[in-house]
């Protein structure tokens, strides 16, 4: 308990004690008044310390002195490399973001009357647990984009920018159309102006008919012109392949696609609720008609973020969205606290803001900006909640980190107290060069 | 800021040509506010989200997005909520919660209120070294206890308890609290307390009388802290604990099956949430100060 039994040094006094008591009688009012502190910070934080640090060296259940073999473990196994890889990553892309981003939203809303709303916005996932945080998250970032929110918002562009084919599967009906849907289908034999295609498709599932469909109708001959129909060339109880039958459905929203046999002229027709379509204006001569791929372009399907490869983006993602409100508070109170005059006079001096910004506010807040980038540090090196949240079982260990990989390592089923004290022991030797400049920091404030 | 005085309008042109420009500062700044406007909202979009999901019918809400609740008002239902609030496993947890969260804050600001105290104003041999010990703790991961905490709660018998998990949450507590409020605390004037021990109070009546009431504003910021860091906690609670399970220990064993539990897990997430907000809300200016003092100073 070094607590309890400090090292001698030098002491100060505050307050002239009061006269005519005893020194010891006044440590000893201090020593009550530190005691339950002591008691706690010794039980709780300085033994298990030294404890954890003793067990690394220890094999799985404590019984057997291992030397280094934990650490080497640790620094040869897979699963645990990963996880110090991906902690890596963590440190060097969160910490830099969320004190870019928090010195942005500090910057610019510092002259906006309404900056109180901004930074409330901003600020609240801060009340949030890094785990709730998670769960919202791994709700934002579901694949589908009927339920996840960013993938509904890209396919909302997507979709836009190129629209979705009115079918998404189909087959030719009858050998009378070749190719394939990815390819588009063509009608095998050329059609003549003033003649009428048939194109018959299976394959489509009633629910992916388009809506409006009637029953398909073969149109007239038409001088100078490709007429024809798009149909569903299936009824229920099938139907002859290759007729148009009662009972079958036009397929609307078709793109076809009309072109000159040896090259020249066509044109391109979009099919009614009941198949049919036309191209007019058509020279005389065979026509080659055909259904465009485009017919057939899936929606957007959404991207996988909650997958393998890009689990790590939504799990910064969530973290910064908690953070960056922390590091706008802070150094929003740093800027605050900038001496306005020298601001002034670079203004006055004729700087543009960005050179304001770049010059003479970044520098003047450097050392609040390391205490935001340091205490991130600290904190990205322990991350633990989001990743068990957002990240799904079957990705957990593509997303691991050392913090998730002690606690499955001694509690989530491997239970080798050994290898986790290692990797805890690991952590700590991490955070060391932060518990240092705390120190120096201290002792030079007084 | 950008409003010309008076003074500056009827002032020679030089004067008038940077009111202009200021002007056109304030236009210049539109895309500023606009910015501003968008990424606000999109910082509130994920909780709005999680909100509206737990709204939606559970037979629904694996299928429809929330956002379709804008244009479909009757998706609107409480029924999950109901349903949570019927779970006792989650109402138990809600309650576990309840009883770590309020140990878990009182119980460190009581013990580092004494021991911050002594730091300020007592006197006693090795003062600053041991103050410096607390420093180093500021930053020591928890989770360098976790290990052997669990062998020894299991040695005493107290492992999976409220109690023990209160234990644990206030000894971790302290290292920052202990900082925290000394600083506080040695700020308060000189004569404040040599009065008092010239009149003969006692450390304690000082203690008691003098420092916590000045003291206030500091242990509000803490109170703050200790209640959103434990009701949050998940680790903690995960470890060292196993029928005794917080609400997000409760949500963390849904979890597995996502799709299929989405109806207990939004709500219950909404629920878990919430409850900080409020406090959030309600104290956020303690809240800010308290990150000030903890991370600038």
């Amino acid at each position: 308990m070094a607590v309890a039994t400090p090292p001698a040094g030098p002491s100060a006094t505050t307050v002239p004690p009061p006269p005519g008591r005893r020194p010891w009688g006044r440590w000893l009012i201090a020593g009550a008044f530190l005691a339950p502190a002591a008691l706690f910070l010794g039980v709780w934080i300085i033994y298990p310390t030294i404890s954890t640090i003793i067990r690394s060296f220890y094999d799985r259940d404590g019984s057997k002195f291992v030397g280094w073999d934990n650490y080497r473990e640790l620094f040869t196994s897979d699963t645990l490399l990963t996880a110090i890889r991906n902690n890596a990553i963590w440190v060097a892309v969160v910490p830099i973001l969320v004190t870019a981003i928090g010195l942005v939203f500090a910057v610019l809303t510092e002259r906006v009357r309404w900056s109180v709303a901004f930074k409330t916005a901003v600020f609240m996932p801060m009340a949030i647990s890094l785990f709730a945080a998670g769960v919202i998250w791994h709700l934002m970032d579901q694949k589908d984009p009927d339920i996840g929110t960013i993938n509904a918002t890209i396919g909302a562009v997507y979709d836009k920018v190129r629209p979705p084919g009115a079918l998404s599967s189909g087959l030719p009906s009858s050998s009378a159309l070749t190719g394939s849907p990815s390819s588009g289908l063509t009608l095998a034999k050329p059609v003549p102006a003033g003649g009428v295609a048939t194109l018959g498709l299976t394959g489509i599932p009633p629910d992916q008919v388009p809506e409006g469909a009637r029953q398909a109708v073969r149109p007239p001959p038409r001088e100078g012109a490709v007429s024809g129909v798009v149909w569903r060339d299936f009824k229920p109880g099938g139907g002859t392949p290759g007729r148009l039958e009662k009972g079958e459905l036009g397929l609307p929203g078709v793109q076809v696609s009309v072109k000159g046999a040896n090259g020249g002229g066509g044109g391109s027709a979009t099919t009614g609720d009941d198949g049919a379509f036309r191209v007019d204006g058509l020279a005389p001569g065979d026509y080659r008609v055909s259904i465009s791929s485009a017919t057939f372009r899936e929606p957007f399907g959404g991207i996988d973020w909650l997958g393998p490869s890009l689990i790590k983006i939504p799990g910064m993602g969530a973290y910064i969205w908690v953070w960056a409100g922390f590091a706008m508070v802070v150094i929003a109170a740093g800027l605050s606290a900038l001496p306005r005059d020298v601001l002034e006079a670079a203004r006055t001096d004729g700087a543009s803001e960005w050179q304001v910004f770049r010059r003479v506010t970044v520098p003047l807040l450097a050392p609040v900006l390391s205490v935001v980038f340091i205490t991130m540090i600290i904190y990205v090196l322990k991350v633990f909640d989001i990743i068990l949240s957002v990240a799904p079982g079957s990705t957990q260990d593509d997303a691991n980190v050392i913090a998730v990989a002690l606690w499955r390592t001694a509690f989530g089923g491997v239970n080798d107290f050994g290898l986790g004290s290692a990797i805890a022991t690991f952590l700590f030797v991490l955070v060391i060069p932060v518990l240092l400049l705390n120190v120096r920091r201290f002792r030079r404030e007084n | 800021m950008g409003v010309a005085t008076p003074a500056e309008e009827l002032a020679v042109p030089v004067v008038r040509e940077r009111t202009s420009a200021r002007v056109l500062r304030v236009l210049g700044r539109t895309p500023v506010h606009l910015f501003l406007v968008l990424v606000g909202f999109l910082w509130l979009v994920p909780t709005v989200a999680l909100f509206l999901t737990s709204v939606l019918p559970s037979d629904q809400i694996n299928s429809q997005g929330w956002w379709n609740i804008f244009s479909k008002p009757s998706l609107f239902t409480w029924e999950n909520y109901r349903e949570i609030f019927n779970n006792d496993a989650i109402t138990s947890s809600l309650l576990t919660t309840l009883w770590i969260t309020i140990g878990g804050t009182i119980l460190p600001i009581v013990i580092a209120s004494a021991a911050a105290y002594a730091f300020a104003w007592l006197e006693f041999p090795g003062r600053d070294w041991i103050f410096i010990v607390v420093i180093g703790l500021l930053v020591v991961p928890l989770q360098m206890a976790l290990i052997p905490m669990f062998s020894l709660y299991n040695d005493l018998g107290i492992f999976d308890t409220v109690i023990s998990l209160i234990l644990f949450h206030t000894a971790f507590a302290l290292p920052f609290a202990i900082f925290l409020l000394r600083n506080f605390f040695a700020g308060i004037p000189k004569e404040l307390l040599e009065a008092a021990r010239i009149d003969g109070a006692s450390e304690l009546r000082i203690f008691l009388r003098v420092i916590l009431p000045l003291g206030l504003p500091a242990i509000a910021s803490l109170a703050i802290f200790q209640f959103l860091w434990t009701w949050n906690d998940l680790l903690v609670a995960l470890t060292l604990g196993r029928d005794t399970q917080p609400i997000t220990v409760a949500i963390f064993s849904q979890l597995r099956q996502f799709g299929s539990n989405l109806d207990l897990i939004a709500p219950a997430s909404f629920v878990s949430l919430a409850i900080p907000l409020v406090v959030f809300f309600a104290f956020q200016r303690y809240f800010v100060q308290g990150i000030l003092a903890g991370s600038v100073k």
